[in-house]
């Protein structure tokens, strides 16, 4: 089968060209030896000679645990922490300046204040945007940070408290408020928990079932007054909402009210304390404050 | 149809002879140094233009200690504009665009007056130009002088002359450069950073631009900048009409020409001996006698040139004059030339001036010291608040253009019941706001107008505006809307 052609290559000169062919013949076609050009010769070497050093310099060969550092201990993780600590150098006095004052000097000042607006609006838009929306306006399950409404309390101090803590966000400190789901966990009966919502509907002053409000009062106060308020009026110190009034996280008709004391949903707001500096929470803090009129 | 070509036999179809290449070479001008009535009002001017272009920057101009006290200055680091007693803000932009459209106006009016008494009189490409031949002169002489040095072979005679020239030229450019960024800092003290190193990068880098465009335009480019470069020229020729007065070389008295010998009659032709002065003194390197021509900037030096020679060979001066084309034509057709300087076109472009200059200095007298912009949140529109009330949210940008600190009062006329409160502000009825001299602040402001059940309902917008009330009484307002949910 072999072909003793293929088997020792004969040194053959191109007739035109002059030039040597490799000696391989395929079907009558053969290849000339031209040398490969010099500079592409140069620049190859020039590579190898670049890979050595950069094997040596940067981080490059994996190990069994780790990998070779390099003698320049580059990483870029180390870049990113560099960057970031000169990020808050060329803050400088302005940044150190909202570190030193308090959160309501901040907001008196025109010039914190203004710096402290344009900061929190940068950092708003890329870290609580995604679930207040852009405006901070919220959503359904989403608190609506530009309104009078607050869980947790809407004071520059509950406001900072909120952000460095979050809620249910599993933070030592955090938040935590827990709605029963007294539906599904059979706390109360399918009746019963259809009265609540004729009486939780007639709580924010609109028309409802008076039968059923009636039978629904004594279970209110047994179930929902310890952290909603004998009138229903909500506590901040626990994060209960105020049912009394024209806003609802989860929505306001009877279907969602129905919904929300048969599951009990509750949402979590991660704790930001790690994640941002002071002077960063602090800016947040009075941007968020500010444009709910800063009250 | 498509177009067959045949490309077997080729295109035979007849070329147009080659007009060779595109580009014409620079034919050197030598322009001879001439004296006169012109060339002094051009020394005059000369002076007269180099001497504001060095020294306004110099000026100082007292506006109290929050302001800069030079009197013109481009503050591009606080954004204010200052002249003598003017100082811009940049949302008063539209001063240039007044400045612009009321200096267009005015050179509208003046060339078809007079024709191009900008170029030839007053545009920096002139007067440098005149600059660089006066330093050309001083090391390779007149006219002759340089022809025969450019003809010689390099000698150390030839070196040193335009060595020398050529060093000169760039530190008149170096200077020429070097004054321009005073207009945009504080001159004194750029001056001493400019020479201890400390000075911008931006700063060295404007004068090394200008530098080298000074002794590119002046020194080698010189009339190929007013040919081909500027656009004023061809504008130009839309200013002009038979009735302008320009540079005219007056046919009627000159022609025939051809030479004349001393003693020999006058009569039967005309003044002009064709002694060839008018074209050896044009700095734009042309021949008056061939009429107006584009590339003509009006600089009055032929006029000078021609006005020596008449003199000489006592016929009357002035061959060569400023002059109206309708007047050469009327003599030609032996009417009496008449001059009209009151035509639609100028009456028009007087009026246009006079109204746009008008507004301008309206406009300047007028200007409040105090002003007031209003942003408008747009996310969200309004806010409902729990009691039903709803709330605007407003980014008020206070501005206080004064030379000393004031107080501001902020008022808010809306839809009834509005409740205004400032973040950062004590709440109180009227909100009032101090400012420093010469600054802005933002004062983000929050209406709460509540749900009134009696009265009818919110509309979807309605109208509202912002009033303030500086502590001298000046006053200004802008005009806004509450929004709320509503149909209309």
């Amino acid at each position: 089968m072999a072909d003793p052609k293929h088997d020792k290559p004969t040194p053959h000169k191109d007739e035109v060209s002059g030039v040597d062919t490799t000696g391989h013949e395929w079907d009558g076609i053969r290849e000339l030896d031209n040398p490969l050009p010099r500079w592409w010769l140069y620049v190859f070497y020039g590579c190898i000679v670049f890979a050595i050093g950069y094997w040596i310099l940067m981080p490059a060969w994996p190990g069994l645990h780790g990998y070779s550092k390099g003698l320049l201990h580059r990483s870029d993780r180390g870049e990113l922490s560099i960057a970031l600590h000169d990020l808050s150098a060329k803050r400088g006095a302005a940044g150190q300046a909202l570190v030193k004052a308090s959160l309501e000097q901040i907001e008196a000042d025109p010039k914190l204040q203004a710096y402290a607006l344009s900061a929190g609006a940068s950092i708003f838009g890329d870290n609580c945007a995604t679930c207040h929306g852009t405006g901070g306006t919220g959503g359904k399950g989403y608190p609506n940070l530009r309104d009078d409404v607050w869980l947790w309390g809407g004071d520059l101090n509950a406001i900072e408290h909120t952000i460095r803590v979050g809620i249910r966000s599993g933070h030592p400190d955090a938040r935590q408020s827990q709605m029963p789901s007294f539906g599904r966990d059979q706390l109360l009966t399918g009746e019963q928990v259809n009265d609540l919502t004729e009486y939780v509907t007639a709580l924010s002053r609109r028309k409802a079932d008076p039968a059923a409000v009636n039978r629904a009062a004594p279970v209110f106060q047994a179930q929902c007054a310890v952290c909603h308020g004998v009138e229903g009026k909500g506590n901040q110190a626990v994060g209960a909402p105020n049912l009394t009034d024209q806003d609802w996280l989860y929505g306001g008709d009877r279907n969602s009210i129905h919904t929300q004391i048969w599951n009990g949903k509750a949402g979590v707001m991660p704790s930001w304390e790690k994640r941002f500096d002071t002077a960063t929470i602090k800016a947040l803090t009075v941007y968020v404050h500010a444009n709910a009129s800063g009250r | 149809m498509p177009v067959l070509i045949d490309t077997v036999n080729g295109d035979k179809r007849p070329k147009a002879p080659d007009p060779g290449p595109l580009y014409k070479k620079r034919e050197p001008i030598y322009p001879k140094l001439v004296h006169g009535q012109f060339r002094m009002i051009k020394w005059v001017l000369l002076g007269l233009t180099l001497a504001v272009y060095y020294i306004l920057p110099w000026l100082r101009w007292d506006r109290g200690p929050a302001t800069p006290n030079q009197a013109v200055l481009v503050d591009f680091t606080h954004a204010r504009f200052y002249f003598f007693f003017i100082q811009l803000w940049p949302q008063e932009i539209y001063y240039f665009t007044g400045l612009l459209v009321t200096a267009a106006l005015a050179l509208f009016l003046v060339s078809a007056l007079f024709g191009r008494l900008w170029c030839g009189y007053a545009c920096p490409q002139t007067v440098w130009t005149d600059l660089y031949i006066v330093v050309e002169r001083l090391f390779e002489g007149d006219r002759n002088a340089r022809m025969r040095l450019d003809a010689a072979p390099t000698s150390f005679n030839k070196v040193w002359r335009k060595v020398g020239k050529h060093t000169v030229w760039l530190l008149v450019a170096l200077v020429t450069g070097g004054a321009w960024v005073f207009y945009f800092d504080d001159a004194p003290t750029l001056m001493g950073q400019l020479f201890t190193g400390s000075a911008a990068t931006s700063a060295y880098l404007s004068v090394a631009i200008l530098t080298f465009t000074t002794y590119a335009l002046a020194g080698s480019m010189r009339e190929q900048v007013c040919t081909y470069m500027c656009p004023w020229p061809r504008i130009q020729g839309a200013m002009l009409d038979e009735h302008s007065l320009q540079v005219t070389y007056r046919a009627d008295r000159g022609e025939a020409r051809g030479p004349h010998k001393k003693g020999e009659t006058w009569e039967g032709r005309g003044d002009c001996i064709d002694c060839q002065q008018c074209v050896v003194v044009c700095p734009m390197g042309i021949d008056i006698r061939d009429g107006a021509q584009m590339e003509c900037i009006n600089c009055g030096l032929c006029i000078d040139a021609c006005d020596e020679i008449m003199d000489r060979i006592e016929r009357p001066r002035g061959l060569i004059a400023y002059d109206t084309d309708y007047a050469v034509a009327a003599r030609l057709a032996k009417r009496k030339p008449t001059y009209h300087l009151i035509r639609t076109r100028t009456v028009f472009y007087a009026l246009a001036l006079a109204l746009v200059g008008g507004i301008m200095v309206y406009g300047l007298l007028t200007r409040s010291p105090v002003a007031i912009d209003v942003l408008r949140d747009r996310n969200p529109e309004y806010v409902q608040l729990s009691d039903g009330a709803v709330r605007n949210g407003y980014t008020l940008k206070l501005m206080n253009r004064s030379t000393h600190p004031t107080v501001f009062w902020v008022d808010f006329k809306g839809p009834k019941g509005a409740m205004v409160r400032a973040v950062g502000q004590a709440s109180a009825s009227t909100l009032a706001v101090p400012l420093e001299a010469d600054g802005q602040r933002s004062l983000r402001v929050f209406v709460t107008v509540p749900q009134d059940h009696d009265e009818h309902e919110l509309h979807h917008s309605s109208p509202a505006t912002f009033v303030i009330t500086s502590q001298d009484g000046q006053r200004a307002e802008k005009k806004t809307v509450f929004l709320a949910a509503g149909d209309d």
